[in-house]
C-alpha cells in the first residue's frame, strides 16, 4: 500500500511538473476564453454594421412601408431611370437596390419587383423585404374580402398543447432536448478524459520502457502496483488540470465579458429556439426561468452518483488498455494500430448518443449501447437525465449495465496487467496482435 | 545456512520455448558468484526469477534459508542489463524514490545517499536532471541506487558494459569492498574474461541448462590437463636440432622460435606427474626462462564443456 502511494505521488508530481503540462493547463483556458470572446466580439461587430438599401419605387402601392431598423436603413430614389439607379447604388456602395415597378395592381407589382445586389443577397435581408410584401399583400387581400386588419388580428389562433406526465407534473416541450444535452455533456466529458489522460498513461509507460528504468522498478514493486499507481497518479493530475480549466475558464470568461462589455446572452441567443413554446410564457426571461427550473428538477444527485461510477469504471478500463498498449510497443509511433480499435467504441458511443439516444433515449439501439461495456459509460449517462424507472431508464437495464461493466473491468484489467507485465520487458520489436495474444498464456 | 540463495530444479517456459530447464544452484554467502553463459542462455530469466519479476513454472527458490517471498526484495539489490533512470527527474529525488520503493525510510535513505554521493564526489549532482548527465555519470547513480539499501544479495547483470575503464575500476573496488563487508554478489555476464578474476564460484549456463558449477579453483584444477608452456634460451643455429630432439622425446603441441631474443617457445602435453623430469632435461640443453602449467580460462572450460556435452547428447 505504501509503495502504491509512493508511485502515485511520483506519477502525479512528474505530470504536474512537466513543462508542457503546465503550459497546457494555464494556456488552454486563455485560448478557449479568447476564442469565445473573439467570436462574441465579431458577432457584435457584424450586428452593428448597417446595410443601406436603395429603393426605387415607381408604383402607387408603397410609400413608407420600408422602415429602417438597427441593421438596415432604406434610401429612396425618385424620378430616375432603373439604369441610373443601379449605377448610383454601386457608386454609393449601397448594399442593394429594390426596384418596384409601376403596375395596375399590387399582385403584378409584387411579381415585377426585383432586388439587385452585387453578390447573392443575404437571406436575412431577403426575408425582411419579403415580409414587407407579404404584409402588404395580406392587407390587400383582406381588404378585398372585406375583413379589417383589426378583425384579422382578433382571430389569430396560435395554440400550444398542454402537456402533463401521468403523475400530473406539468412538462414542457424541449426539456427532453435539454436533458439529452446535459447527458451528452457528461458522456462527452468522459470521452475526452479517456482520450487525453489515457494517452498520458500510455506515454508514461513508454517513457519507462525507453529510459530502461522499468526493470529496476519492478524488482522492487509488482508490475500491477506500478500500472495501478500510474493510472491513479495520472488521473489525479488530469482531475487537477480539469478543475483548473473549469475554474479559471469561468473567471476569465466573466472578466473578459466585463472588460469588453459583451452581453453573455449573445452566445445563448439563437440556441434557445425551442419549437412550440407555451404562449403563456411571453418574454424570453420568463422562458429562461422555466427551463432553468426544469434543469434544477433533474435528478442531479443520481446523475452525479452514476457519473462517478461510470466515469471510474470506464476510465479504468480504457486507461488500463492504454497502459497495455504502451507496454507492448517501444515508441509512440508504433501505437497507432493499437489505438485505433480503442478509439472506435468511444466515437461510436458519442455518435450513437447524439443521433439515436437524443431522439429516442429508451429505444432498442440506446438500450443496446448502454449495456455494451465499452460504450455504456457514455451512452448510459446520456439516458440517465430522464431518471430511473417509469419514463426513464429501466432499473434492470441500469443494474445489468453496471454489472456487465464491472465484469468487463475485472477481465480487461486482468488482461491488460498481463500484457503489461510481459510487454514492459520486451525490447526492440513491435509485436503483432498474435504475439500479444501469446503473452496472455505466459 | 551457508548459502544465501538456493534454486531447486527451476524451470521456466515461454510458450513452447524453455528458457530454463531444471536449474539448481547454490550461491554461497559472502562470496562473488559468476553466472556465465552466452547470450540467450537463460541467465537473465534466472535473475528475474530471483528478483521475483517472473515466477518459475516449476521448482523452488530459497533466500537465506527461507522460501523466496515478496518481502525479500528489500534484501536484494539488482542492477539489470537494461538499466536507466527517469530522464526528466532530478538525480537526488529519483534516487530517494527508488530507495523508498525498496522499503527504506525517507530520512535514512537521504542520509545514506549523501554519504554515497560524497564518496563518489558527485554531491553537486543532487539537483541535476538525469538528462544532463553523461552515460558514465548515470551509471554511478544507478550503482548507488542498487547498493543503497544494504542488501544481503547483490545481482549485477552485465555490470561492466557501458563503463569506461576508470569508472569500471571504481565500481570493481566498491564491489570488492561490499564483499569484504559481508555482501553476497552474483555477476551475470557472457563476457567471461571480464569477471573471471573476481569470482570465487561460477556456474555455466548453456541453452537453458546448467552445465557446470562449483568453486572456480576446483573447476580449473579439474580442467587442467598437464599442458605446460615453456621458453628456452638457445642459439639460433641449434634451435632446429633442439626442437626436433624435444619432439622425439615429448608431445610438443605448438612451437615457435623468436630470433630476436633467441628464444624457443613451445607447449607440451605431459603425462601426469612428469614435470620434474622434463625440467631437468630442459635445464641440460639451455636456460629455462619460463615453465608453467597452462590454466584454462573460464571461456575455454565453457567451450570444452559444451563440446563434451555435445558428444554425450
Amino acid at each position: 500500500m505504501n509503495k502504491l502511494k509512493l508511485i502515485i505521488k511520483r506519477e502525479y508530481l512528474a505530470k504536474v511538473r512537466n513543462k508542457s503540462f503546465v503550459v497546457m493547463t494555464f494556456l488552454s483556458p486563455i485560448l478557449m476564453v479568447g476564442m469565445v470572446v473573439l467570436i462574441a466580439y465579431l458577432t457584435q461587430i457584424n450586428n452593428t454594421e448597417k446595410r443601406v438599401i436603395a429603393v426605387l419605387n415607381e408604383s402607387d402601392f408603397f410609400s413608407n412601408e420600408f422602415l429602417s431598423t438597427e441593421t438596415t436603413s432604406y434610401v429612396n430614389f425618385k424620378d430616375i431611370s432603373l439604369e441610373v439607379a443601379k449605377d448610383s447604388t454601386v457608386n454609393l456602395q449601397y448594399y442593394g437596390l429594390l426596384y418596384v415597378p409601376h403596375k395596375s395592381n399590387l399582385k403584378k407589382v409584387a411579381q415585377g419587383t426585383v432586388f439587385y445586389t452585387k453578390e447573392s443577397s443575404s437571406s436575412e435581408i431577403l426575408s425582411a423585404l419579403e415580409g414587407v410584401f407579404q404584409d402588404r399583400l395580406r392587407e390587400e387581400n383582406l381588404r378585398e374580402i372585406g375583413v379589417s386588419p383589426k378583425e384579422y388580428a382578433s382571430i389569430n389562433s396560435a395554440f400550444a398543447l398542454n402537456t402533463e406526465t401521468f403523475k400530473g407534473e406539468k412538462s414542457i416541450k424541449g426539456v427532453n432536448e435539454i436533458k439529452a444535452i446535459i447527458g451528452g455533456a457528461f458522456g462527452y466529458l468522459i470521452m475526452m478524459f479517456i482520450i487525453i489522460y489515457g494517452g498520458f498513461v500510455m506515454r508514461s509507460v513508454i517513457e519507462e520502457k525507453t529510459s530502461r528504468i522499468i526493470e529496476v522498478i519492478i524488482s522492487s514493486v509488482k508490475p500491477f502496483q506500478l500500472m495501478l499507481g500510474k493510472i491513479i497518479g495520472t488521473s489525479l493530475a488530469g482531475i487537477t488540470q480539469f478543475v483548473i480549466w473549469v475554474v479559471s475558464g469561468l473567471i476569465l470568461m466573466l472578466v473578459a465579458f466585463a472588460i469588453f462589455g459583451i452581453d453573455p446572452n449573445i452566445l445563448v441567443e439563437g440556441q434557445n429556439v425551442v419549437p412550440g413554446v407555451d404562449t403563456s410564457i411571453s418574454t424570453e426571461g420568463e422562458m429562461f426561468e422555466v427551463y432553468f427550473k426544469e434543469v434544477l428538477k433533474l435528478p442531479w444527485l443520481l446523475l452525479i452518483f452514476f457519473f462517478i461510477i461510470y466515469f471510474l469504471l470506464g476510465y479504468l478500463i480504457y486507461s488500463s488498455i492504454y497502459a497495455a498498449i504502451g507496454a507492448a510497443v517501444d515508441n509512440e509511433t508504433d501505437t497507432q494500430q493499437f489505438i485505433f480499435p480503442v478509439i472506435i467504441p468511444l466515437m461510436l458511443a458519442i455518435y450513437v448518443g447524439f443521433f439515436s439516444v437524443f431522439s429516442n433515449p429508451h429505444g432498442p439501439i440506446a438500450v443496446g449501447f448502454s449495456l455494451f461495456p465499452l460504450t455504456s459509460p457514455i451512452v448510459m449517462l446520456m439516458r440517465l437525465p430522464s431518471g430511473i424507472g417509469e419514463g426513464g431508464v429501466a432499473l434492470w437495464q441500469l443494474i445489468l449495465s453496471i454489472l456487465i461493466l464491472v465484469i468487463t473491468f475485472v477481465a480487461i484489467v486482468w488482461f491488460a496487467a498481463k500484457i503489461y507485465r510481459i510487454g514492459i520487458l520486451m525490447y526492440g520489436k513491435k509485436p503483432s496482435y498474435k504475439e500479444i495474444f501469446k503473452w496472455l498464456k505466459y | 545456512m551457508n548459502s544465501i540463495l538456493v534454486t531447486k530444479e527451476v524451470t521456466k517456459q515461454y510458450g513452447n520455448y524453455t528458457a530454463l530447464n531444471k536449474v539448481s544452484l547454490e550461491i554461497p554467502k559472502n562470496s562473488i558468484y559468476g553466472l556465465l553463459g552466452p547470450n540467450g542462455a537463460g541467465k537473465t530469466t534466472l535473475i528475474r526469477i530471483i528478483n521475483q519479476i517472473t515466477h518459475p513454472d516449476q521448482g523452488e527458490v530459497f533466500f537465506d534459508g527461507e522460501k523466496l517471498k515478496p518481502h525479500h526484495v528489500s534484501n536484494i539489490g539488482y542492477l539489470p542489463e537494461e538499466r536507466g533512470l527517469y530522464k526528466s527527474m532530478k538525480v537526488g529525488e529519483q534516487a530517494l524514490y527508488l530507495a523508498q520503493l525498496k522499503g527504506m525510510e525517507g530520512s535514512e535513505a537521504k542520509k545514506r545517499l549523501k554519504m554515497w554521493f560524497d564518496r563518489f564526489e558527485i554531491g553537486d549532482w543532487w539537483n541535476k536532471k538525469v538528462q544532463e548527465l553523461s552515460k558514465g555519470m548515470a551509471q554511478k547513480v544507478q550503482f548507488i541506487v542498487t547498493v543503497l539499501h544494504q542488501p544481503k544479495l547483490l545481482i549485477f547483470d552485465e555490470p561492466f558494459s557501458g563503463f569506461d575503464p576508470i569508472n569500471a575500476n571504481i565500481i570493481k573496488d566498491e564491489i570488492l569492498r561490499l564483499k569484504e563487508n559481508g555482501t553476497s554478489i552474483i555477476f551475470s555476464t557472457h563476457r567471461m574474461e571480464s569477471v573471471e578474476e573476481l569470482c570465487e564460484h561460477i556456474a555455466l549456463i548453456h541453452k537453458s541448462e546448467k552445465i557446470l558449477d562449483g568453486k572456480l579453483s576446483d573447476i580449473k584444477k579439474a580442467y587442467k590437463n598437464n599442458v605446460f608452456e615453456a621458453s628456452l634460451l638457445v642459439n639460433n643455429a641449434d634451435s632446429k636440432d633442439v626442437l626436433s630432439g624435444l619432439k622425439n622425446k615429448y608431445n610438443i603441441t605448438t612451437s615457435n622460435f623468436d630470433t630476436s631474443e633467441n628464444q624457443l617457445n613451445f607447449t607440451v602435453q605431459l603425462q601426469s606427474n612428469s614435470s620434474n623430469e622434463i625440467v631437468s632435461h630442459l635445464n641440460a640443453i639451455g636456460n629455462i626462462i619460463n615453465f608453467q602449467e597452462t590454466i584454462p580460462s573460464a571461456n575455454e572450460i565453457f567451450i570444452k564443456t559444451v563440446q563434451s556435452k555435445g558428444v554425450h547428447e
